[in-house]
Order: structure tokens, then sequence, then C-alpha cells
């Protein structure tokens, strides 16, 4: 539903990096979109070895078809730093090009920033067709838990 | 002209050992004049990251489904589908995919619904390829497009929909291929997530809960005839003859067990109620059974 950009640009309301990667696959035609993806998916960074080694710490997001598993960090600076942590295995490349889309559209970014992300981005990336809406819906759950936990870590 | 069946012995119990092929068939007779090979998968990019050495992709979503209506392409988009895909009419077409084999059966079942005539699954599908280390390429395969006819879609030999279930009860058995958990209603609700894609939870009435993975093996292989029969006429009292409809949540797990009484126990009268629980849990007024029991037929509404 491109009605989520009514009035506005699809970028409009985004922080940098994520506006950057919107950009982006709107600059490709749709099979390429695909394999933008893909590449989002391979560049999904590893666990850090203190989750690798305690997977239980990391909260199941089951909006997704796959499995995949996600925690956010949030530093003690001023700003409050996110930092965002994924799993999910190599049989899910969809799954896994959502969590690197935003794993390098938010990472690092002020809890504020990651917090004011619309909801409706996943459908802004020009993938409804290629990806179907169903399947974003997994991606909709992942920011959904991601604001939630970073809400929680801020509350205090 | 079709290629030959594969004569494995491994298939040979089943009612209908020509709609199976085994990994080492397919291995022989990759290139074959005539043979199309098809991936479908749950997940729309498993495709890219590597495939069956000349398989073409053909997506759940985005090519078998209506991007408008609720309901499958009609007989001229899968015409232009096929012809796209380098599939002629007379192919013989072998699909494998990903989850034990939930989307290439779900594709199987499309493909009937066009009368296509000789489709097949792989056995064990996309792992059981890789489990045997068996070549794959992500290079993009680029058929020669065909010419399909323009068939007409024929829905009402294995295809049910929602009033013909509420007709049914009382009348046929009917299989539930969901988890347990679905079935009998719980909920497993998320903090700050609603529960998507159905307002009611449980089952209909006298249905029975056969979840679909019981077919497969450890491996992703379709267990053994008999073992299928143990559970399916054994357990849960299909005979032969029966009039069977089989749902789930979308109609994919259903399109398995469809494939399973349909081609390897030789039912022949099954069909698959694509709209499922997505449909039958938002519809207003109709019969519905929590717990584990299958309930009751519930009295006609005059």
């Amino acid at each position: 539903m491109s009605a989520a950009t009514a009035g506005g640009a699809p970028t409009e309301g985004l922080p940098p990096a994520l506006a950057e990667i919107v950009e982006d696959f709107h600059a490709v035609s749709e099979p390429e979109r695909l394999q933008l993806l893909l590449d989002f998916s391979r560049g999904l960074p590893a666990l850090p070895p203190r989750y690798a080694e305690h997977p239980e710490l990391l909260e199941p997001v089951p909006e997704c078809q796959s499995p995949i598993f996600l925690l956010t960090e949030v530093d003690d600076d001023a700003e409050r730093s996110v930092h965002l942590f994924f799993s999910a295995p190599p049989e899910a490349p969809t799954t896994r090009g959502f969590a690197g889309i935003l794993a390098e559209g938010l990472d690092g970014l002020p809890a504020a920033q990651v917090l004011d992300v619309p909801g409706d981005v996943c459908s802004r990336l020009g993938l409804d067709r290629a990806v179907s809406p169903l399947r974003l819906r997994g991606m909709t759950g992942m920011l959904g838990r991601i604001q939630r936990q970073v809400r929680e870590s801020t509350a205090a | 002209m079709p290629v030959p069946t594969d004569p494995s012995p491994a298939l040979a119990d089943y009612a209908h050992p020509e709609r199976l092929v085994t990994t080492q068939w397919l291995a022989d007779n990759l290139g074959a004049e005539g043979l199309v090979v098809v991936e479908s998968d749950e997940d729309v990019l498993l495709y890219e990251t590597g495939h069956i050495p000349g398989a073409v992709k053909i997506d759940w979503h985005t090519d078998l489904n209506d991007p408008v209506t609720r309901d499958y392409v009609d007989g001229e988009g899968f015409a232009q589908l096929m012809a796209a895909k380098g599939i002629s009419r007379d192919s013989t077409v072998v699909i494998y995919g990903d989850k034990s084999n939930w989307w290439a059966a779900y594709a199987l079942w499309v493909f009937t619904l066009f009368g296509h005539e000789d489709v097949r699954l792989l056995d064990g599908g996309r792992a059981a390829w890789a489990a045997e280390e068996r070549p794959t390429t992500t290079d993009a395969s680029s058929p020669a497009p065909t010419d399909y006819p323009v068939v007409e879609r024929r829905d009402e030999e294995i295809r049910a929909f929602a009033p013909d279930v509420l007709a049914h009860l009382g009348n046929g058995p009917l299989v539930d291929v969901r988890s347990a958990e679905e079935y009998t209603g719980q909920r497993t609700h998320m903090p700050a997530y609603p529960e998507e894609g159905a307002l009611r939870g449980g089952h209909i009435p006298t249905a029975v809960s056969v979840p679909w993975a019981r077919a497969a093996a450890e491996d992703g292989r379709f267990k053994g005839r008999a073992e299928l029969e143990a559970i399916y006429a054994g357990e849960k009292g299909l005979q032969q003859g029966d009039d069977v409809i089989a749902y789930c949540r979308i109609g994919e797990r259903s399109s398995h067990t469809w494939f399973v009484l349909t081609h390897l126990l030789g039912y022949d009268k099954v069909r698959n109620y694509d709209g499922s629980w997505t449909e039958w849990g938002n519809a207003v007024r109709v019969p519905i059974a929590t717990g584990a029991e299958p309930g009751d037929a519930p009295a006609r509404r005059s």
C-alpha cells in the first residue's frame, strides 16, 4: 500500500541511514530490489560471542514466518544510543534481509530517533509486489519489538 | 512427451508413485527434454541463494495468487506464468521447496486446478537435495518462452469454499492439519501484540486433528504408505471413497496433506479448503468448536 506515503516522499520522517536505504530500493527495478534485499541478508552481522553463547537472551519474533530472534542494547550515554542484534538462519534470507535493513538503518541511533521511526516504514521499501505485504508484516513485527524493547530500557 | 516416471522401489508402495521422484532420479534426469524443475518456497529469496541447476522459481504469493481478489490467478494469468517459465502443457514438472515441500505441494495443487497433467514432487524437497550435497547454482535460469494454452481453472473437484464446508458438516470427514494449539483454540498472546490473522480460535466442528508434519519423516521425505495408513485410516478412520476436506490456516499445509491423501494413499475425493482458518475464524456466525474434541455437527439452520 503506497497510501502509506500519501502526501509525502517515502523517506519522510526517516532517520538518514534508513532514508538512504529506502532511496536505494526505489532507485532500482522490482527484480533488482529482491537482489538488494539479498545483499542485506548477506550483510547481516553475526551475533557477538556474548549473545551467540546465550541465545535465550534474544526475543523471538513470531510475526515472521521464519525463526528470528532479536535484542536491543541501549547505551548509558547522553543520547541513549541503541544497538541491535539479530539471529536468523541462512535458510531464511528474506527475514535476514529485513533484519539487515533495520540493523544498517537504525544501529547507533539515539533512542528517541528509533522510537520515532514510523510504523509503516516497511511498506515504503517498494517491496509489496516483489515480496508481498504478508511477508512484510514480519518486518513490521521486528520494528515493533525493537521499539518496545527500547521504550522499556529507557523508561526507568 | 512426458519424462518416464521414477521406478525407485522407495516409491513403489504409494498409490500413485508417478507423482513423486527421488533426488537420485532428478539428478539423473536434469536436462531431460520435456522436464521443467520448479522451486517453490515459503521464503521468497531462498531460490536466489542457490537452486537446482536449471530450476525456475514460482512464488506462491507473487505468482500464483491474484494480487487483488483472494483467489488464484485465472487461466490467462496461469498461461502467461507457464509461458514465462518455459513450461508447456505437456511438460513434466517436478516441484521442490523448503519446509518439507509445503509450498511445493501448494504449487502442485494449483497446477492441478488447471489440469496440468504431469506434475510431481521431489521427495524430501530442497533440504534433501542440500543434505546430499548435490549441485546448486545461483545462475538465473532463462528458459525459452513457451506457448501455454489458456485453460479454465476447475475448482470443484479439489477445492472447497466455505459454503461447501458448511454443507459438509455431518456428511463427511474434515481434517484440520494445524498444530494442536491452533486446533484447540489456545491463544499465544505476545506482549504488546494482537493476535493477527483470525478473530476466533478453535476448529471447524467435527474436524479431526492431524498436524501435517505427522506425514513427514525426520528428513522431510514422506513417511511410508503403511505408516501413513496407520495415521489417517487406522487412527482417524478415513475410508476409501470418503469425501474428505482438509484445511489449515491459509491452505498451504493442507495442500501437503491433500497430496498425501490423494497421491500417496489414493483417496479420490479430497478437497483443500484454502480459505481455511483465516476465513473461517473471521466469518460471522459459522460454528466453531474449541478444545481437543472434534465436536458435533450443528443442527441445520433452515
